[in-house]
């Protein structure tokens, strides 16, 4: 095999990587903070690829300038689904929240997925630009652009959310509910906004991934699955609460799959993350990175 | 020991026995009560682990397809009769949990969950990607295809799971798997060994799963194999046992009926609207009434007869 098709899959992993890890971004953030595992995740995400898509097909808005569009409304999706449900789990002890919030979770993904194939038909769609094939030559190698804006704006969003949870006092009262909601909301913290809060943006940043998704690939009702499962190994992988950890083991996944494809062949390459997850979670139960706070 | 409950249990299946001989016994009813009784037996086999124990495993179709890719292979490359290529199915499907199950045990809550759900998924790609082609019947089997002994296996499997799950339900055993469900350190401290209990739960659900599955393999004509591994058949098995009542002996079986009637009656005119209204009985059940359709009828009982007991399906 040529060295150039080597580095062009590898680098094509890393792409794809920082999408897995852009996408558990939300999930570890709300499994960290609200101790809830949204499996609706991937439905979230998949809202967001049609908000863009919709965005786009109907408006004729650029898909990175629909961001402005797909960010809030996954933000007051995420307020609406989190005072209408989750909100009503959070006062249960630890054990009992992370099993009703499996199950609603699990029951929203049924709806939304059919009521996504009944809007928009179960067919998959894409949003085409003027640029979408644009790319640059170096050294042999292709660097597509619609691709590398994905690493680019995931870089940059961890950045921010680095910023922000560690400089800010409502990223640092998050964190501190997080680690102890009880000593948090005793020092004046409200619980509860900070939950709702963190549930909102949880669900944005699940947005801006599957406007991504869209614009690099394509959109359609049964993706959510695939995705919170991509999500899920990748929070396993890189352990709760730690933003970069969970990026770089994003991109690490993204390297795992590519590498399999190129050693075992393409069939193989969705395989290898879910075994690489099995045997970590089989090791470590609390993931590769960090600790278990935020 | 004969009770009203047993003897009208008794009497409902003598009436499944004696349907295909009756004038509506036709093929298409009898379809439709395989789809159900087989429903059934994923909900009632998954109640076994998730109710009684209370492990939520999202990978149990993968037992499902275990026992039903050896039951088919047995049954139609090695031309074993069907009920020795169940049993072996059957079998199989209970070796592999005996398997994963100690590993996977040791994993808590929401890690068992996402950990069984992810095993499932490998085994489905790994299927697919071994087995690619459609599962056919042959031509002489197809020709001599009848649906009436597909619909005794199907209906004999459920009763077996039913029948199993109703002496559970009073066993020590069956006991000793609700206090690990409780309380795991309560049960550990009045002696209940918390692993043996768990791992053998999960043990006999994968067997009844595997079970189910070898009645698929004998019912259905062509299928790609990996369709049996599909999450479906473990999201479909979760949501009906909530639904019915998680825990009881009759809960899934109450909700597989409440399934597959409002499938029916809405997938006529609307695709898979039944989807969408049984995504919100279960977040509504999760949130608002955690016994299913079992506690309701157990409140409307109390209500209209305040002196009997509450029923928990003995």
């Amino acid at each position: 095999m040529e060295i150039n098709t080597i580095l062009q899959t590898l680098m094509f992993g890393i792409l794809i990587g920082a999408l897995y890890g852009l996408a558990a971004l939300g999930l570890s953030l709300v499994f960290g903070v609200l101790k809830i595992l949204n499996v609706a995740h991937g439905e979230l995400l998949m809202i967001g690829g049609y908000t863009s898509f919709l965005a786009f097909d109907r408006l004729g808005v650029d898909p990175y300038a629909s961001l402005l569009i797909v960010l809030p409304v996954l933000f007051i999706i995420g307020i609406a689904m989190h005072l209408g449900l989750f909100s009503r789990i959070v006062r249960f002890d630890e054990e009992d929240r992370i099993k009703n919030s499996l199950l609603i979770g699990f029951g929203l993904t049924l709806i939304l997925q059919q009521l996504a194939t009944r809007a928009f038909t179960a067919d998959e769609r894409s949003i085409t630009t003027n640029y979408s094939t644009t790319s640059w030559e170096f050294m042999d190698l292709r660097f597509p652009l619609v691709r590398f804006s994905g690493l680019f704006i995931g870089i940059v969003v961890v950045i921010a959310l680095q910023w922000f949870l560690h400089k800010t006092y409502w990223g640092k009262a998050i964190r501190a509910t997080a680690e102890d909601w009880r000593t948090a909301a005793l020092a004046g913290i409200d619980i509860r906004k900070m939950y709702l809060f963190t549930f909102a943006l949880g669900a944005s940043l699940a947005g801006l991934a599957g406007m991504l998704v869209t614009l690099q690939g394509s959109v359609s009702p049964n993706i959510g699955l695939m995705w919170t499962l991509k999500a899920l190994i990748v929070v396993v992988l890189a352990g709760l609460g730690n933003m970069p950890g969970t990026f770089l083991a994003g991109i690490l996944l993204g390297l795992a799959e590519s590498g399999s494809a190129l050693a075992f062949g393409g069939e193989y390459r969705e395989l290898v993350g879910i075994v690489i997850f099995l045997i970590v979670l089989s090791f470590r139960p609390q993931g590769l990175f960090g600790d278990s706070h935020v | 020991m004969f009770n009203w409950k047993n003897g009208s249990l008794l009497v409902v299946l003598v009436g499944f026995i004696v349907l295909p001989f009756l004038p509506f016994g036709g093929k298409d009813n009898l379809t439709l009560l395989i789809s159900l009784f087989l429903l059934a037996s994923m909900a009632s086999s998954w109640n076994i682990l998730g109710g009684y124990v209370g492990h939520i495993n999202l990978g149990h179709g993968a037992f499902f397809g275990i026992g039903s890719l050896v039951t088919r292979a047995l049954w139609l490359e090695y031309e074993l009769p069907i009920l020795i290529a169940l049993a072996a199915g059957a079998l199989v499907a209970a070796i592999a949990a005996l398997i994963v199950g100690a590993p996977a045990l040791r994993l808590r809550g929401t890690y068992f969950a996402i950990g069984t759900l992810a095993l499932a998924e490998a085994m489905r790609l790994t299927v697919g990607n071994v087995l690619p082609r459609v599962s056919r019947l042959p031509g002489p089997a197809l020709r001599s295809y009848d649906i009436v002994p597909r619909y005794y296996l199907a209906l004999a499997v459920l009763a077996v799971i039913v029948i199993f799950t109703l002496w559970l339900n009073r066993s020590k055993l069956g006991l000793g798997m609700m206090a690990v469900r409780e309380d795991e350190e309560a049960a550990r401290s009045i002696g209940v060994n918390v692993f043996l209990h768990s791992i053998l739960a999960f043990v006999m659900s994968a067997f009844f799963a595997g079970l189910a599955g070898g009645a698929f393999a004998y019912f259905h004509v062509g299928y790609y194999p990996n369709y049996t591994f599909g999450p479906i058949w473990t999201f479909d098995a979760v949501i009906i046992a909530y639904v019915g009542g998680v825990g009881t002996p009759f809960g899934p079986l109450i909700g597989a009926i409440f399934f597959v009637l409002v499938r029916d009656i809405l997938s006529a005119n609307l695709v898979n609207v039944h989807l969408i209204i049984f995504g919100i009985v279960f977040i509504l059940i999760v949130l608002l009434l955690p016994g299913g359709f079992t506690e309701l009828i157990d409140r409307i009982r109390q209500y209209v007869m305040p002196d009997t007991e509450p029923d928990t399906g003995t």
